[in-house]
Parts: C-alpha cells; structure tokens; sequence
C-alpha cells in the first residue's frame, strides 16, 4: 500500500523557465500530418501553441528559474542543504545533473543532491522525496526541479513542449504536510519509450530509421508513444488514485480548491474531471499553450494559471501520471505561496559546458 | 445497456469529417481514411462513458467491424 502521510513540510514557492521560442502547431511546418489536420489534432489534444528550443536543455531552464525562485524568496543560497532534478532528459548520461546544478546555482558543497528519473508522475514523486528529507527538520531548505526539454536528438513533437520548474519546500514545524498515493505497473514499460541510447540498445545506424507507429513516424532514438494505452491508462488510473487518496486518509476531495492533473492530452484531462465530477473552473489547465510538458506539468500549470490564487490557503489535489507507468497523488495546502513569473529563457549556445 | 445500433450512432460520432450514415455495424472501420490513433482515442472515451469500460489499443487493433468493439466491449461489462 503506498500511502504516504509526511508532516512539518510546506512548499514555500514555484517557479518556471520555459524557451522563449514559441511554435503554434496551426503554423507548424514540421506537422506529422498523416490522417488528421492540425485543426483536428488541436481540438483533440488542445495543444495550440508549445515552447520548444533545440539548444536548451531542461537543466538550463530549471537553472534560470531558480535564480528567480531563489530571489523572489529571499533564500540565502547556503541556506539550501537539498537538491533534487527530476527528469528524463539529463544533461548528461553521467553524472547527475543535480551535481552540476549545485554548482551552476552556487550551492554549498554541503548539500544533498540526487536524480530521479521520472516523467509525467515526476513531481509527485519529487514532492515526496523532499518532503521525507525535510520532515526530520535536520535539512531545512530543499529545491526540486523538474521538467524534460531537448532530447538525445532534436524532436518537434507537436504534442510535448519543453519547461523546467523549481518547487522550493522548507521545514516546519507543525505544517499539515502532504499526503500521497503512489503506484506503479512496469508491465507498460513499453507504452512511451526511447528504446535506444541507453545500455540496453546503445545507439547505432538502425537507431535513425524511421518506423510508423500509430501513424506518427519515429526513430529509435525519439521518445514513441502507444498513445491509445497511454489514453486508457490515464483515464482509469488518475480518477481512481484520486479516490483511493481520499477514502485511504478519510477525506472528501471535493472539498479541495484546485485539482491540477498532468497535461497530457486535453480530451484526456476532461473525461477524468467528469468522472471525479469536478467543477471545470476548480480544474486549471495549460496545455493549450505549453503542451505535454511532463514533470513539468503540474508546477508549470500552478504557476501560470494560479499566480492569482496564491497569497490565500489553498488545498490542492495534484496527479501526476504517464511513463512508467508510473503515478501518484499529493493533497497539501498552502498560504502564503511564492509564486514566480514566468521566466522564459532566450534561445542560446550554453557553454562552457563539455 | 446500449444495443448494437445505438453504440454504431456513437462511434460515428467521434469521427471529425465522416458522414455519420455511412458507417454501420459491419463497417471495417481501419479502412476509413478518417479513421485515425485522434479518433481512437475519442472512441476510448466515449465507451469509458458510455459503457464505464476501458478498452485498450491492442482491443482496437484486433478489431474489424465496429461491431467486433461492440463485442469487445460486452465481454468487459
């Protein structure tokens, strides 16, 4: 049963970097255009427009949006004993991002820094990671970033943007905390995958040739998606973990104010508000200008869409599904949330990075 | 409980462009130009509210006739 109650943790405040370069998939050239319009697929999917930059790398944006975190909260940087990156799109395949992110941000050798490599359930279980290294109050302070930007080879998908997010938590004392339901079905493993450039495959001239799945055309070296398993697996698990959170901890959900769910795919999101009967308006959403931007989802669509909200309590309902599989849901409160604007970063070379 | 010919009316339904008349129940719908993983998906949903049923892409894929995922679906309830 993984459940997860973990108290004297509150999220300070969130922050988003995202390119600066926008695509409007109407106006997209690179549109896998097979059996439906751009129309059809923005109807279905609600992507209209999404960031996209084939230089930045999503520690890049997560780096520019934690300078404004940082700074917005006036948090010393050797204040901050954690650092947490969340992602499938690191730096590098070793090390871990989260050892240059320390030193890119300036943070004290005595700190905590680890990867976790997660997509679209990626906050949440974050979320969870952090708050268990605060919760002693030993670590004070603790960054987790999330997000995935520029993969292993350029790839317009008109359906994931790029965007990297900075969640800032602290210890304290006798905060409410969150409460989590997690799970897991490897078993899908295959459903979104890069099967190349890892150690199983490695990479190799087969990994460039383009092969048609659900009328999409991919290489090996791209992420590829059975995008009808990932809908149905979607529209079962997110409701159901929802309610198992719920029932578990002896809450009503509907009492909460916010339900942020992973913006996966704008048809997706609205059977699972219908079947959790939820009222549209408590729903916000942003994938009509930002895509499927993975770990990034959640954070991203707070701090765009909830900016206004954010000085009042506020109890949230966060669910974050997809590759993996892989899913979870946190129920937290805040008051008093920092919430940044929207840092979008010019498209730039990065150096002087190997 | 939807009969045959009421849940054929939905799956026209979730077609973008089709003339809903010309599909029937022994319609081999992959062989419909329109018919594409966009308006797949739509038919996950409709059958999840319409039926509270999941089927799965690999059901679709098996599938022929829209009748073969009415079937499918039958022996899911």
């Amino acid at each position: 049963m993984a459940y997860l109650s973990i108290k004297n943790v509150r999220i300070a405040g969130i922050s988003a970097g995202v390119p600066k370069n926008a695509v409007d998939n109407l106006a997209n050239e690179d549109y896998p255009d097979i059996k439906y319009s751009a129309e059809e697929f923005i109807q279905t999917t609600g992507v209209r427009e999404l960031r996209y930059s084939d230089r930045l790398t999503t520690s890049d944006l997560c780096y520019e949006a934690a300078e404004k975190l940082i700074a917005d909260l006036g948090w010393a940087k050797e204040e901050i004993d954690a650092l947490l990156f969340v992602s499938q799109t690191p730096d590098y395949i070793l090390p871990a991002t989260a050892c240059i992110l320390q030193y890119r941000l300036g943070l004290s050798e005595e700190c905590y820094a680890e990867d976790v490599s997660l997509g679209c359930s990626g906050w949440v279980y974050g979320l969870s990671n952090a708050a268990s290294l605060l919760s002693s109050g030993s670590i004070r302070k603790a960054l987790l970033l999330t997000g995935d930007a520029k993969g292993v080879v350029p790839d317009k998908s008109p359906l994931f943007g790029h965007a990297g997010t900075v969640t800032a938590l602290e210890y304290s004392e006798g905060a409410e905390g969150f409460r989590f339901h997690f799970g897991t079905d490897g078993r899908g493993y295959d459903s979104l995958i890069v099967p190349d450039g890892g150690c199983r495959n490695g990479i190799s001239q087969n990994s460039f040739a383009q092969q048609e799945i659900d009328g999409m055309k991919y290489t090996r070296i791209q992420g590829y998606m059975k995008g009808m398993d990932i809908f149905a697996f979607g529209i079962t698990t997110a409701p159901k973990s929802v309610r198992l959170l719920g029932e578990h901890f002896g809450f009503d959900y509907l009492d909460y104010d916010w339900f942020v769910f992973h913006q996966a795919n704008k048809m997706l999101n609205n059977v699972i508000a219908k079947k959790l009967k939820l009222a549209p308006e408590k729903v916000p959403s942003s994938i009509q200008s930002f895509g499927n931007t993975s770990s990034a989802s959640i954070p991203l669509t707070i701090v765009t869409q909830l900016k206004g909200a954010a000085d009042r309590k506020n109890k949230f309902i966060c669910c974050g599904f997809g590759v993996g599989l892989s899913w979870g849901t946190v129920a937290f409160e805040t008051e008093h949330l920092v919430i940044s604007d929207l840092v979008e970063v010019e498209d730039k070379e990065i150096s002087p990075w190997v | 409980m939807k009969t045959l010919d009421e849940f054929v009316v939905l799956f026209a339904e979730q077609f973008f462009r089709t003339e809903p008349a010309t599909i029937k129940a022994d319609t081999v719908f992959h062989d419909l130009e329109q018919w594409s993983s966009l308006t797949a998906l739509s038919v996950i949903a409709m059958v999840d509210d319409e039926f509270g049923v999941t089927i799965s892409g690999n059901d679709l894929h098996n599938a022929v006739t829209v009748e073969d995922v009415y079937k499918c679906i039958i022996t899911k309830l």
